[in-house]
């Protein structure tokens, strides 16, 4: 085994180890943090994958701003005194059922589909290629993407402002 | 490491996601598991953009799914406040007003 697959094998742990915690976990803040770890294991899986600008927009989005939103979504929904946070789970024997067959299947379908590929060697460093793609050929797709952001971070605020009660 | 070995961890994690999305009461832990969903696809393209057609388009994907992804986190939460306001519970299947 050489040292590719060592790290492969420790991040693929890391990654659906902690995935599993967040999905089984009881506590709220449990799963919020076994997050985190499912986070980094993936952006050291696109590391391996020679992805290095998308690992690194993995920490910054996903570590530094959806987890932080969602431990404020966690810390809004709840009273301060409720210190448990308990998170329960219903009809957990069916769910467990779909997700393993869901599982079986694409794991069937991946693992003995004969995959044309191409030689699989890691690309030069991508960040400047992916910046003359969004400038260049893929220009309206990433304008029409800032515009949503927009759109949804205003829309978001509109939600949640309280109406004046007039 | 072969291609395969990645499609079965981009499942693993698909198969999570899903059961957290089915059995989770929380409405801030099915958003976790959106999440998990969401990451799978992103490993998925990133695995495929290297074996497969090795240029960088799936990389590029990957990038848009990371935006949709925080736009849709910002106004789920946004839903998930206004519902704690109304109903004092974060809990989804409480979410019933529509109910006749």
């Amino acid at each position: 085994m050489n040292a590719e697959a060592a790290v492969f094998y420790v991040l693929a742990a890391i990654t659906v180890g902690s995935a599993a915690v967040v999905v089984l976990a009881r506590s709220l803040i449990y799963s919020a943090f076994a997050l985190l770890f499912t986070f980094v294991g993936v952006a050291g899986l696109y590391l391996l994958l020679g992805a290095d600008f998308l690992a690194a927009t993995q920490l910054l989005i996903y570590v530094g701003g959806i987890l932080v939103l969602l431990l404020f979504g966690v810390m809004l929904t709840h009273k301060l005194y409720d210190l448990d946070l308990r998170s329960e789970v219903t009809q957990f024997l069916p769910g467990v059922i779909v997700s393993i067959g869901l599982f079986a299947v694409l794991a069937l379908t991946a693992w003995r589909t004969d995959w044309a590929g191409g030689d699989g060697r890691a690309p030069a460093a991508t960040t400047r290629e992916i910046g003359q793609l969004f400038m260049g050929r893929y220009l309206l797709p990433f304008e029409a993407a800032s515009i949503l952001l927009l759109v949804a971070l205003m829309g978001a605020a509109m939600i949640v402002r309280r109406k004046r009660s007039a | 490491m072969t291609l395969q070995h990645y499609l079965l961890v981009s499942a693993a994690l698909f198969a999570l996601g899903v059961l957290g999305l089915l059995t989770r009461r929380n409405a801030v832990n099915v958003l976790m598991g959106i999440e998990l969903i969401l990451n799978s696809a992103n490993l998925n393209l990133v695995a495929f953009s290297r074996y497969g057609t090795g240029n960088l388009e799936g990389q590029l994907f990957a990038v848009f799914v990371v935006v949709i992804a925080a736009a849709e986190v910002a106004v789920a939460l946004a839903i998930v406040l206004t519902l704690y306001r109304l109903r004092r519970t974060p809990n989804l299947d409480e979410a019933d007003i529509l109910k006749g």
